[in-house]
């Protein structure tokens, strides 16, 4: 049996830390490319994930989740901020050291058509990080491979096929092998079931689950679906427009959400029951432009509670409970 | 690592007799199934084989007059085709499309110019296709002023007519065939260099990419295992329309004497040597010109075929 390096060793340790994040990009414009504005997709967001817990991170379209995930990678490049990982700064590292940082934390892809080098054999895709760490010999990356894909629930007739003669979550399958592979602490996955059928979903989400706890995982769980998010997360944070809005438990959060804005997101969870009644809270309007985010509290503009000091001040992100943190003016 | 691949090339489990099939594998199967692109492979297959075994095939040498040979009727220059199968006299020499002005024989001519036109194409085109990829590669892997740099004075070549260009080229460097098929090269570039560049950037934000930075990769193994395998198809078809174009304009600029120097046998030069003997000897003018449009016509339908055949928005049908 291929082993995980690291033991199982339950703990409290805390794993990643991502200090006051930020990403702008830059708008360029005119003859001279010149900056003209920034798209501030990450603004100034921290949180931490301990060992082997799941922090679900969730949000509408175009608030930033991904963008978050894609920097603790440094697959984009931090504006500013820091990423502590195992106790280490990586926002800085380079060549070497960031290479074999990279051996320990992964990412699942959303799109699995997209993520998946249509001409390669999926079995070579899932060597590839082995091939690249030059780990073991050849024949043991081989054996690797084979062993990774059976983890997933795939054949070893597989490997040699080819990305389109699989079905959506079949690749996702692949991607996760991919990742897994290298024997990562840490995977970010990036919305991996939004893009498959809802029957495939929860497949998918078990063998996220089962590996898991089979090998202590650290999970970001990146997704736009809550009922996804309460059935695979420890902690759950929720992002509005490059912000973290608030940040607790999983059962503390569907519970009790405190932010206006969590609170709207709950109440937009389908429910079987049809004559239950409930009180929802309907958001009306867009979300606002990340060229351009409003002042004070970026949710002012659509809040069914905002007041004058909403407009005016941008609310703390702070702890109102014992790990329940939110940034809101209601709760301060 | 090749230990290992041949390990998942040949992986067979116990009854599953089921094969893999790869992209190349589709397309090639795609192709078939056309009908135009198969005849274009077919005529370029004839004319590949001509090319070949010119020397054998060509009953003549293509570039000796043959004045005072072959008494007791010497042959004479512009004379009609004789073909003896046809009713002409035995005793004449037999020269299927007759001979030019200078007393050559103009089918042998006619044979050893397809492997100078197939010369000449493939190998400006794979002159362009390497500067092109490397200066399109460049542009769109590291963008930045490097990209506007290289794009803007590619720009700049495609702004002249491409012959025109061409023919400026030819003149500072003389005339000549190889000079001609640097010009040509030359002009072709900047076509190559956008379509590398442009399917470069598409492929670089592909997810599978981004999972080899992930995984550790560094630039070059991204660039060369990743990015370009999977945007070098929209080059394939570039680049076998791009050897027709090139074959016309090697011909233009022989036919304006600038390329081939006689008495290099080439269909353009054929073509312009004998351009005023039209009404009096039109087999002269017209079986190199058709030989050129035929040339031209196979590499299009075969560009064509595989256009079709290579369309992501079909990779599902196989």
């Amino acid at each position: 049996m291929y082993q995980y390096q690291h033991g199982k060793t339950g703990s409290n340790r805390e794993l990643i830390r991502v200090e006051n994040l930020v990403k702008y990009f830059p708008v360029r414009a005119g003859l001279l490319q010149r900056v003209v504005n920034h798209v501030r997709a990450v603004d100034d967001v921290s949180f931490t994930i301990k060992e082997g817990e799941t922090l679900g991170l969730v949000g509408e379209s175009g608030c930033g989740k991904t963008t978050v995930g894609r920097t603790m990678l440094r697959l984009i490049e931090p504006t500013s901020g820091s990423i502590i990982f195992d106790d280490r700064d990586i926002s800085q590292l380079k060549g070497r050291e960031m290479k074999d940082i990279r051996r320990e934390m992964q990412i699942i892809f959303q799109d699995p058509y997209a993520s998946l080098d249509p001409r390669m054999p999926v079995g070579d895709s899932v060597m590839e990080g082995l091939n690249i760490h030059g780990i073991g010999t050849p024949q043991r990356r081989f054996e690797i491979m084979m062993e990774v894909m059976k983890w997933v629930g795939l054949e070893e007739y597989h490997a040699r096929r080819y990305p389109h003669e699989f079905s959506g979550g079949q690749r996702q399958r692949i991607g996760i092998a991919r990742a897994l592979a290298l024997m990562p602490k840490f995977v970010i996955c990036d919305e991996p079931v939004s893009a498959l059928d809802v029957s495939i979903q929860s497949q998918i989400l078990n063998i996220l689950k089962e590996i898991q706890s089979e090998f202590h995982l650290t999970y970001l769980f990146i997704a736009h679906n809550l009922s996804v998010v309460e059935h695979i997360s420890d902690r759950v944070a929720v992002m509005y427009l490059g912000k973290v809005v608030e940040m607790t438990t999983r059962d503390e959060l569907y519970r009790n959400p405190l932010h206006p804005y969590t609170k709207a997101l709950m109440s937009a969870i389908p429910i079987p029951n049809p004559h239950l009644k409930r009180e929802r809270t309907i958001l009306t309007g867009d979300i606002p432009s990340p060229l351009n985010p409003p002042n004070g509290c970026r949710f002012h503009t659509r809040c069914p509670f905002a007041m004058d000091i909403c407009s005016q001040e941008e609310p703390v992100f702070h702890e109102t409970k014992l790990d329940h943190w939110v940034a809101c003016w209601l709760t301060d | 690592m090749t230990n290992a691949e041949n390990k998942i090339a040949t992986l067979d489990v116990e009854g599953i007799s089921l094969q893999s099939v790869s992209l190349w594998q589709i397309t090639w199967r795609r192709l078939f199934r056309r009908i135009s692109a198969v005849i274009g492979m077919i005529v370029l297959g004839i004319l590949i084989l001509i090319a070949l075994t010119a020397q054998w095939l060509a009953p003549y040498d293509p570039t000796i007059p043959m004045m005072d040979m072959n008494p007791p009727e010497p042959a004479k220059p512009r004379q009609d085709p004789c073909i003896h199968a046809f009713g002409c006299p035995k005793d004449q020499p037999q020269h299927i499309a007759g001979t030019d002005g200078n007393v050559r024989d103009q089918f042998s001519r006619l044979l050893y110019g397809a492997r100078l036109s197939l010369m000449v194409g493939f190998s400006t085109v794979t002159f362009a296709i390497i500067i092109g990829t490397v200066l399109g590669a460049i542009a769109g892997y590291i963008g930045g002023w490097l990209d506007n740099i290289i794009m803007r004075f590619m720009d700049v070549l495609l702004a002249f007519p491409s012959l025109l260009l061409a023919i400026a080229i030819v003149t500072v460097l003389g005339p000549g065939l190889i000079n001609a098929l640097l010009a040509i090269g030359i002009v072709s570039i900047p076509s190559y260099a956008r379509v590398v560049r442009a399917s470069v950037l598409s492929v670089r934000e592909m997810d599978y990419v981004s999972a080899s930075r992930a995984l550790g990769g560094d630039m070059t193994q991204i660039l060369f295992r990743r990015i370009l395998p999977n945007a070098l198809t929209p080059l394939i078809v570039q680049g076998t329309l791009g050897i027709a174009t090139a074959i016309l304009d090697a011909a233009a600029l022989s036919f304006l004497g600038l390329g081939a120097q006689p008495p290099t046998p080439e269909w353009g030069s054929m073509l312009g040597a004998e351009r005023n003997q039209v009404f009096t000897a039109p087999h002269l003018v017209f079986l190199p010109g058709i030989a050129i449009a035929l040339t031209v016509l196979a590499f299009n339908l075969l560009g064509d075929g595989l256009r079709d055949a290579l369309d992501p928005r079909l990779a599902h049908i196989s």
